[in-house]
């Protein structure tokens, strides 16, 4: 029940937050965040509780409920939560309330719409993370998309139509192709077993014979490189975050582009062992060309919302190579390169949130010396742009390290050459101090002092400082003890690749 | 005929009893009022004696009319839309300068025409239900006709509406006239019977081909499926809003269950030619009425080529009904009652709300005048983008629910063209329909005051309530209906 609770809260917050904007203008924040807050609750409470139950599919489950919704296909309610999903779970909403946090002074325009749609996209991503049933799993993968879609178009910048359409047609068509897909999938299990069913464990057993099980791979792997995103298919990305709202910017990066990767770990590989085998070759060259191509991208930005875009594609790409190196290291490091990318790229679109709050611009050419009047905020820019790069002792180089450690013993070529990315991540990251935070101060509208009707800037406010403490926090305890992630997401990865791992090189 | 057929026959014969009390109501004394309200009652009671039909056991009444489950869903399905059309069209035709009442009278007999339809399996009363909508609907479409300011577009929508719908009632009858002098008979049942003996000792498979296109052709007309689509935006924007509504809604529903009933009976799906045909009619119609939606900037225009894209999506079901009784447990008649359904509530919901904030001397049918509704009307555009979005087909609406269950279709029968197109179809869909979302959500400079809700709003405002409610339920707990459908396509 705990997960339901959880979805409901979002939900019904969401609305409350919607319908107390008509008492007061303040009241809708202070709504989300006491959702947010008792969400974080539920989940801590769930990871205090972490004991899987032994006698579900797999024993990895802690959680394992199934109602009936739909019967004529076969459709449940069916929610699970194991240690893949409950970190997920941790991540979100620990962002949802960074999310709030930044939005907090930012969003003054109808804040309540604003909650409203930050709490239905949690709710959606919430759902997507338990999600055991693939009908449910695509209902609120498709459900996340709308107040998302609403949250770019309305509270975006100058150029927020283009964007918002953008991002809602890719990710709403690669939908439709996975729809198809685990359409298919369901379909076979009508014809082998006289039944549709849209279960996760069930659909393990349908038997695809070769071509087509790759056809059906494809479906899912379009759908989840999409929102990862994975090199074709990421031009959406700069758009809507650099168009996005900072809360906006948040959620997608931290939150919406882990679903990606969850749903390879989760769905891609597992139903389709033979033909993901198959295709890791592809993978992960896709994944190498995605670092490297956007590392380059990055490096040529002047927008620095675009540039920190076009490296979430690139970090993104040590997911990608990983997941299809299929064996502990991969998945583990994967994993924590989820959870720290979440927090440093958030932490860093906060930034570039604040900087254009502050100073109206987001072109790095007209910023420079800005340390000189921000130290706090440029303390934190560097603090995150290191982490971003993957200094030992933060939680990104666990991941990344983990991930190329597992990619090396499959395919050393494309590890060697993702190894690069490292490289140019230093290169982008401390360019990027360079220009905006060291040399001399002059504001972003020429001359060295400001003008006099502009207000001098202010350093971090108290709600920015704690929500930035907080990712730090986070990212040191990954980076110097991950032991916890990946106790927690142990039984699970090994579960997987026991189950399935015997057919992947 | 027998007590029992003739209680079967009971939405019928109170349907036909409505225009003519009214009609008598009205010599008596003119009033709007009064009018709207006996035409309303008349539809509702035939809805309720839907009630006492299903009481009685089921049966052929006739040869003509066929009285079983489907017939009664789709009687339910156009009586509750032909209801909700009454009632929107009261506040709407409030200030029309001319005499209101005859309105109702077309409404009526054009229900009774597409309850004629909906329960034919022989040619003389579908091409009698047929034409009895469409002649009421000619005069529908030209109702506004004395108004000086907008006397141009129905009149011209409607004569393209009669010359066009005459054309295909031609091409209809054409094909009926070949197909009996080759079989004998008129009835959909022994149109297979006939078409297997005549194949054995009569002019060939070809002769039959050409004699069921001629009809699919006719058929296609009403369907508005390209290349047979050229009336539908004019005749939607130059007719007044009711009427639109009606046409797509009732018109489409009637049209589509005859249709289904004549495919699932006749046999005719066992060519491939005919397949085939219809396969590339429905792909044209899906990338056709997706692309050319793209470019239009009047909202009635919009949703004519969307219509032509949800018809070519029904295709895709309607190709897979013949393996509904042949095959086991097959969706296509499941598919295409659902999907009806739900292209019922979304377009009434989406018409309804211009309708609300339009009247007869001023209709807001340009996407300019929606911009910032959220803002200025933000119960109105929760409905419109929500109806906006179901007919996009994303979920929580029941939208999503009629193109999963398109999509279970189209995987079962395996195709995959069809699959592609509406994939495609579905992405290029996005554009438009969110183009208006987002119109909705940016603010609008400078006062447009809509029309304020009073007291006569109040029931327009309880239908879209109904039909949002309606909209979100299904959406989410599709289960009952599902259940319901599968027993309703059994009795095919």
């Amino acid at each position: 029940m705990i997960v339901i609770w959880l979805i409901l809260i979002l939900f019904v917050g969401g609305a409350l937050a919607w319908a107390s904007e008509a008492l007061d203008s303040r009241l809708p924040r202070v709504t989300a965040l006491i959702a947010m807050v008792f969400s974080l609750i539920l989940v801590v409470m769930l990871c205090l509780d972490n004991s899987p139950d032994p006698l579900s599919p797999g024993g990895q489950w802690l959680i394992l409920e199934k109602w009936s919704w739909i019967a004529r296909f076969d459709i449940f309610m069916q929610v699970g939560v194991d240690g893949l999903s409950l970190l997920m779970l941790a991540l979100t909403v620990f962002l949802g309330l960074i999310a709030t946090g930044a939005a907090w002074h930012e969003i003054t325009e109808r804040p309540g719409f604003f909650y409203f749609n930050l709490l239905w996209t949690l709710a959606g991503v919430v759902g997507v993370f338990t999600a055991l049933d693939l009908f449910l799993f695509f209902f609120f993968w498709e459900v996340m998309l709308i107040p998302m879609y609403l949250i770019i178009a309305i509270w975006g910048h100058e150029n927020r139509a283009y964007a918002a359409m953008k991002f809602f047609v890719f990710t709403q068509v690669s939908g439709l192709i996975l729809l198809v897909a685990i359409l298919c999938l369901a379909y076979f299990h009508f014809v082998q077993f006289g039944r549709f069913s849209f279960d996760y464990f069930e659909l393990q057993n349908v038997v695809l014979e070769g071509r087509f099980q790759m056809l059906v791979m494809l479906g899912f792997f379009i759908g989840f490189a999409t929102k990862l995103p994975a090199f074709p298919l990421h031009s959406w990305l700069p758009d809507a975050h650099s168009q996005a709202p900072t809360a906006g910017s948040v959620l997608l990066a931290g939150v919406l582009l882990k679903t990606g990767a969850y749903g390879l770990i989760r769905f891609a590989v597992p139903l389709f062992p033979e033909a993901a085998a198959d295709f890791a070759p592809v993978a992960m060259t896709i994944a190498v060309i995605g670092i490297l191509y956007c590392a380059k991208l990055a490096f040529a930005q002047t927008d620095i919302k675009r540039l920190i875009a076009y490296t979430s594609v690139s970090h993104m790409g040590f997911v990608l190579l990983g997941v299809y190196a299929w064996n502990i290291y991969g998945l583990q490091g994967a994993l924590m390169t989820m959870l720290a990318h979440g927090l440093t790229s958030s932490a860093l679109f906060m930034l570039a949130g604040g900087l254009q709050h502050r100073y109206h611009t987001r072109d790095m050419g007209r910023m420079s010396g800005l340390w000189a009047k921000l130290p706090l905020m440029s303390a934190m820019a560097l603090f995150f742009s290191i982490a971003s790069l993957g200094m030992p002792g933060l939680g990104n180089f666990i991941g990344e390290f983990l991930s190329l450690l597992g990619a090396f013993q499959v395919n050393q070529v494309a590890t060697i050459f993702a190894a690069l990315g490292l490289i140019f991540a230093s290169v982008y990251s401390l360019w990027v101090i360079q220009r905006v935070f060291h040399g001399p101060y002059h504001t972003p509208h020429g001359g060295s002092e400001p003008a006099r009707d502009l207000q001098e800037p202010a350093d971090l406010s108290r709600v920015e400082l704690v929500c930035y403490g907080a990712m730090a926090i986070g990212l040191v305890w990954m980076g110097m003890y991950p032991q916890t992630f990946l106790a927690m997401a142990e039984p699970t990865m090994t579960f997987l690749l026991e189950s399935f791992g015997e057919v992947l090189p | 005929m027998t007590f029992d057929q003739m209680m079967l026959l009971l939405p019928l014969i109170i349907v036909t009893a409505t225009p003519v009390i009214t009609m008598l109501m009205v010599a008596v004394k003119r009033s709007h009022a009064v009018s709207c309200i006996l035409t309303a009652s008349g539809l509702l009671l035939a809805l309720l004696s839907l009630l006492i039909v299903v009481r009685y056991p089921l049966q052929e009444v006739t040869p003509l009319l066929q009285v079983d489950n489907f017939n009664i869903f789709c009687t339910a399905l156009i009586l509750l839309a032909a209801l909700a059309v009454t009632l929107f069209s009261y506040p709407y035709l409030c200030n029309l300068e001319d005499h209101q009442d005859e309105f109702y009278l077309l409404i009526a007999i054009a229900t009774l025409g597409a309850l004629v339809m909906v329960s034919s399996t022989h040619f003389i009363t579908a091409f009698l239900g047929m034409e009895t909508l469409s002649v009421c609907l000619y005069g529908m479409i030209a109702y506004p006709l004395h108004r000086e300011a907008t006397a141009q577009y129905p009149m011209e929508a409607s004569i393209k509406y009669l010359v066009l719908s005459a054309v295909s009632s031609g091409f209809v009858l054409f094909g009926v006239a070949l197909l009996y002098a080759q079989t004998g008979t008129l009835h959909f049942n022994d149109i297979s019977v006939g078409i297997t003996q005549g194949i054995a000792d009569g002019p060939g498979s070809e002769y039959f081909v050409v004699a069921s296109l001629l009809i699919i052709t006719g058929f296609a007309f009403k369907l508005s499926l390209v290349p047979f689509h050229l009336w539908t935006p004019d005749v939607y924007e130059g007719a007044p809003l009711p009427a639109t509504a009606f046409l797509a809604t009732v018109g489409k529903v009637a049209m589509a269950a005859l249709m289904m009933r004549f495919l699932s009976v006749s046999g005719v799906l066992d060519s491939p030619a005919i397949i085939n045909v219809l396969t590339v009619i429905g792909v044209l119609s899906i990338l056709g009425g997706n692309l050319l939606a793209l470019l239009q900037a009047n909202l009635k225009r919009l949703l004519s080529y969307s219509s032509i894209a949800h018809m070519g999506y029904l295709l895709i079901a309607l190709m897979t009904i013949d393996s509904a009784i042949t095959g086991d447990g097959s969706l296509g008649g499941e598919a295409v009652s659902f999907y009806l359904t739900a292209y019922v509530i979304m377009s009434l919901g989406a018409f309804g709300v211009m309708m609300v904030v339009s009247d007869s001397a001023h209709e807001r049918d340009h996407i300019g005048h929606y911009q910032g509704l959220f803002w200025r009307d933000p119960w109105l555009a929760v409905i419109f983008t929500a109806m906006l979005l179901s007919l996009a087909g994303i979920p929580l609406t029941v939208g999503f629910i009629g193109k999963f269950y398109i999509f279970s279709v189209g995987v079962e029968t395996a195709q995959w063209g069809p699959l592609a197109a509406m994939v495609i179809g579905s992405g290029i869909g996005l554009f438009y329909y969110l183009r208006i979302v987002y119109r909705m959500i940016t603010p609008l400079d400078y006062d447009d005051p809509l029309p304020v809700a009073g007291i006569r709003d109040v029931i327009s405002h309880g239908i879209l309530l109904v039909l949002l409610v309606a909209l979100v339920v299904l959406g989410v707990v599709p289960g009952g209906l599902m259940l319901l459908l599968e027993s309703v396509v059994q009795s095919l």
